[in-house]
């Protein structure tokens, strides 16, 4: 007995010795934030190879937690992926370090279009990752009629009510509120935001669930019968749930680039660099596309781009369509408000 | 012997002392402080975050106007909680009898086979009961085949799919004590008030259940308890839009980043258990000091 | 005694048990079913494969997890276990002592507070004085919590030690150490053994204290679980979810057994 308990002690000890000391043979680290299923294991495993860096991954699922969890002390990751707004608070709130990115030996392959952005002037501490839209899915077997509106999600036909996925996301649900109701965004009238406010808790006896990870599963495994979503993550919920069509509401919908940055205080900041160089690499950005199917925010992808990308619906707006907007970040009195609604609603 | 005494227990001291009690103590003051814009907070003497459970400012006028939603939340979460109780003592008073009047040999086989679930991962017993109750799960497959349904019926994301997570997480909490108390009983007391013509569930009524009483209480706060503070079940099976508590608490230090509030919230909660715990606590005391 | 079983027995009780067992297994058994289909549906029934597991040993996230969770399952279920020997020792040998009660309330403190308040004061105080979130304060919220699970088999088992064993030794002139080490603590083995399982165990399957102190690259499993859940079912859930019951199941017997065991 004795004998056993003991062997087993120094069993667990040894092997808690042995994973507690580093892994032999990687030189570097790189830890990567990123948002949910938005990265392929095979860039990694190439970019391990290449640059000789273990890298690890963790995750999250709106700006919002990634500013929430920077605010509260949480340190020690190398690389974040913003989307646009947020990328202009963490410049202010001093979270990024300014790596003069649009020095970066690829950064030449960047869209032209990409390369000087309101967000980050001149490039200084980001470089491109992914752009898209966020508008929503229906399922068409559920629904047959007009889909191209924001009724669908605030006044929705009857075969919809209680099906619908809004994403846990606080400026998707307002802002698609406020361009239902006709206001502009990052607004702090206080009576159109008082409207706002109606409208949501009212239409929300009609939602399903709050859910921005879980956008894709609950459209493809049929909780939901319509899903605010990402237009890329709408294209992979399709290709499993072939009667899913992406939506282009004529009242408007948000655009987004999403951006690699260099937190503040990166343990690994030269990795983090080659890491951010590697992205803009025209073939390894197409490999995030292939894999994400949002656009890539470099020149010369193309040929390495799969074939059905040229031709979804997702990430080639119909001709009525209109152009998708990127909301700013808006003033901190704005971001206050819109925190109550928020809390108003999800309680 | 009492610096020995004091050296084996210091350990115990300093860990659940410096990492438990004091974190604790910490998240009260913390409740009392200003949230900062976004998130963390600002050392700011601040009863906002108790005044926010009450009233909110209005929209238009900035006036304090009462209101009942966070209110609702609590209470909410009560009605669930108790719920859950109820459910679990209507199945688990029936088990824990049947166990207890199985044979010494079967016994502890059948007191194994609930306490196995227990010791299973939450989060994986969640996960399952959500597969199981999806729209297009095994369930509703199972029912829609058989004919009984012809849609599939709206299980999942509803409340009733938190209250079947909660009981489905609590149950062996309400068996075992049950179990213990109904073991001890005399049955030759049933045997007595049978040959008083006592029937069958007057026996129950009068003489069974007073007895078990102790077991029956230990029960019903064990599944209340951490029913009421639950996170997984109402997350994972109420789809984030009917929140719990322990939600609430979580979302200020996630996405609402208010943490006074959200500290203020864990107080209230931690209160409302701390009293159920002493009127466990005493109803032990009395009960051991009765026998 | 006979004749009171058939009158102990109520109509309907036996079925609710069944219904209870049905309750407590049939999710977990459809899961660990379903890990074994050869198709992806979770309806229907596709032949029999391990693919799902194979596919779920070969991914790199859950293997980054699965050691994590090791890390820090193995670093904290020892510590606790010590701790809690130690505190047993106090608590069990000699007379009561002033604050006897307050000391035992709070080696329990981590299972009457609720998991999700144990969580953000956790968080709170650790940033509070600036430690960064990582492996370290996942291993300290970890050990913290085992500890009750430790105590309690270790306790139950040195209150069934008579202690004229420790008095024989000495009277044998052993001195206080040699005989806790040569005569006490073999006859506490057992319920230490049981008591380090099942710290194990607990510390394995935590998923709502983690969640909150966790930081770069500490993902455990049931972290890496819930992940893949919230994004969409994958078969692949199944696979580790029934590997986890698994190892669940084993542990809580092994110390069931051992914890029972005479010496």
């Amino acid at each position: 007995m004795k004998n056993t308990v003991q062997s087993i002690l120094v069993a667990l000890v040894m092997s808690a010795a042995a994973v507690f000391s580093p892994p032999a043979g990687a030189a570097g680290e790189l830890k990567l934030w990123n948002w949910f299923e938005y990265m392929p294991q095979q860039l990694l495993d190439k970019f391990s190879a290449e640059h000789d860096v273990k890298v690890t991954l963790d995750t999250y699922d709106s700006n919002e937690t990634l500013l929430a969890k920077l605010k509260s002390g949480v340190r020690g990751y190398d690389v974040a992926v913003p989307g646009d707004y947020m990328v202009a608070i963490l410049i202010q709130e001093g979270f990024l370090e300014k790596i003069n990115a649009n020095r970066l030996s690829n950064f030449r392959h960047v869209d032209p279009k990409w390369a000087d952005v309101s967000f980050d002037p001149g490039r200084k501490y980001s470089v491109p990752y992914q752009w898209g839209s966020t508008a929503f899915s229906v399922d068409t077997s559920v629904y047959g009629g007009d889909i191209d509106t924001l009724a669908i999600l605030f006044d929705p036909p009857p075969q919809l009510r209680g099906k619908i996925n809004m994403l846990r996301d606080v400026n998707d649900v307002l802002n698609a509120g406020l361009r239902y109701l006709g206001h502009p965004r990052c607004n702090s009238n206080r009576a159109q935001l008082a409207e706002l406010n109606d409208l949501l808790v009212g239409a929300k006896k009609h939602w399903l669930s709050f859910n921005s990870d879980g956008a894709k599963e609950v459209l493809v495994s049929g909780d939901a019968a319509v899903g605010m979503i990402w237009n890329g993550f709408g294209m992979k919920a399709r290709a499993e749930r072939a009667s899913l069509k992406y939506a282009y509401p004529r009242e408007g919908y948000t655009a987004w680039m999403d951006n690699l940055v260099v937190l503040k205080g990166a343990p690994n900041v030269e990795n983090a660099k080659l890491f951010l160089n590697f992205m803009m690499a025209p073939e390894n950005a197409a490999v995030l596309t292939n894999f994400a199917k949002y656009s890539a925010g470099v020149k010369g992808v193309e040929p390495y781009l799969d074939a059905d990308l040229s031709a979804a619906n997702e990430l080639n707006p119909p001709a009525a369509a209109p152009a998708g907007e990127f909301v700013p970040a808006c003033p901190p009195e704005v971001v206050k408000l819109y925190d109550r609604i928020w809390t108003n609603l999800l309680k | 012997m009492t610096r020995a005494r004091l050296l084996l227990l210091s350990p115990t001291l300093a860990m659940i002392g410096f990492f438990l009690l004091l974190p604790v103590a910490l998240m009260a003051v913390y409740s009392f402080l200003s949230p900062g814009t976004y998130g963390g907070v600002e050392w700011l003497l601040s009863f906002d975050a108790y005044i926010q459970f009450f009233f909110e400012r209005d929209f238009l006028t900035d006036e304090l106007v009462f209101h009942t939603s966070y209110l609702s939340i609590y209470f909410r979460s009560f009605v669930q909680a108790l719920a859950a109780t109820v459910i679990c003592l209507l199945i688990g008073f029936p088990t824990a009898y049947f166990i207890a009047t199985r044979p010494p040999a079967t016994r502890s086989a059948w007191v194994l086979l609930v306490t196995v679930p227990y010791w299973v991962n939450l989060l994986i017993r969640t996960v399952s009961m959500l597969f199981v109750i999806r729209d297009e799960g095994p369930l509703n497959g199972a029912l829609t085949a058989v004919g009984i349904v012809d849609a599939p019926l709206r299980i999942a994301y509803t409340d009733f799919a938190i209250a079947l997570g909660l009981v489905y997480s609590y149950l062996p909490f309400m068996v075992l004590p049950i179990y213990a108390a109904i073991e001890r009983f005399d049955f030759s007391l049933m045997e007595a008030a049978c040959d008083l013509y006592a029937g069958r569930w007057t026996i129950l009524r009068r003489i069974i259940l007073p007895t078990v009483k102790p077991g029956v209480v230990a029960g019903c706060l064990l599944v209340f308890i951490p029913s009421l503070g639950a996170y997984i079940a109402p997350d994972l099976l109420g789809g984030g839009k009917n929140l719990m508590i322990g939600n609430l608490v979580a979302l200020q230090f996630q996405g609402s980043r208010n943490w006074p509030f959200g500290a203020a919230a864990a107080v209230l909660l931690l209160s409302v258990v701390l009293v159920a715990l002493t009127v466990l606590a005493r109803r032990r005391a009395l009960s051991s000091a009765g026998n | 005694m006979k004749k009171s079983k058939p009158l102990s027995a109520y109509p309907g009780f036996s079925q609710v048990t069944w219904l209870c067992m049905a309750l407590l297994y049939a999710p977990i058994l459809v899961v660990a079913v379903y890990s074994f289909n050869a198709i992806r549906s979770i309806t229907t029934w596709g032949g029999f494969s391990l693919a799902w597991y194979a596919k779920a040993f070969a991914n790199p996230h859950i293997q980054a997890a699965t050691i994590n969770s090791l890390v820090v399952a193995v670093t904290a279920s020892a510590a606790a276990t010590v701790i809690a020997t130690a505190a047993a020792l106090a608590l069990a040998r000699g007379r009561g002592f002033r604050g006897r009660g307050g000391v035992f309330v709070l080696i329990n403190l981590p299972l009457m507070i609720p998991e999700i308040v144990t969580a953000v004061a956790m968080l709170i105080f650790f940033l509070a004085v600036g430690f960064q979130l990582g492996l370290l304060t996942v291993i300290i919220a970890h050990t913290v919590f085992c500890v009750p699970f430790a105590y309690l088999p270790i306790a139950a088992r040195l209150s069934g030690i008579e202690t004229f064993y420790e008095d024989a030794a000495q009277d044998l002139y052993a001195d206080r150490w040699r005989s806790f080490r040569f005569v006490l603590l073999p006859m506490m083995m057992p319920g230490i053994f049981a008591g380090l399982m099942l710290a194990f165990i607990i510390s394995l399957d935590d998923f709502i204290i983690t969640n909150m102190v966790t930081g770069p690259g500490t993902t455990t499993l049931p972290l890496a679980i819930y992940g893949m859940v919230r994004v969409g079912f994958s078969p692949e859930i199944n696979a580790i979810s029934t590997i986890m019951l698994l190892v669940s199941v084993f542990f809580v017997s092994l110390s069931y057994l051992v914890g029972r065991r005479r010496t």
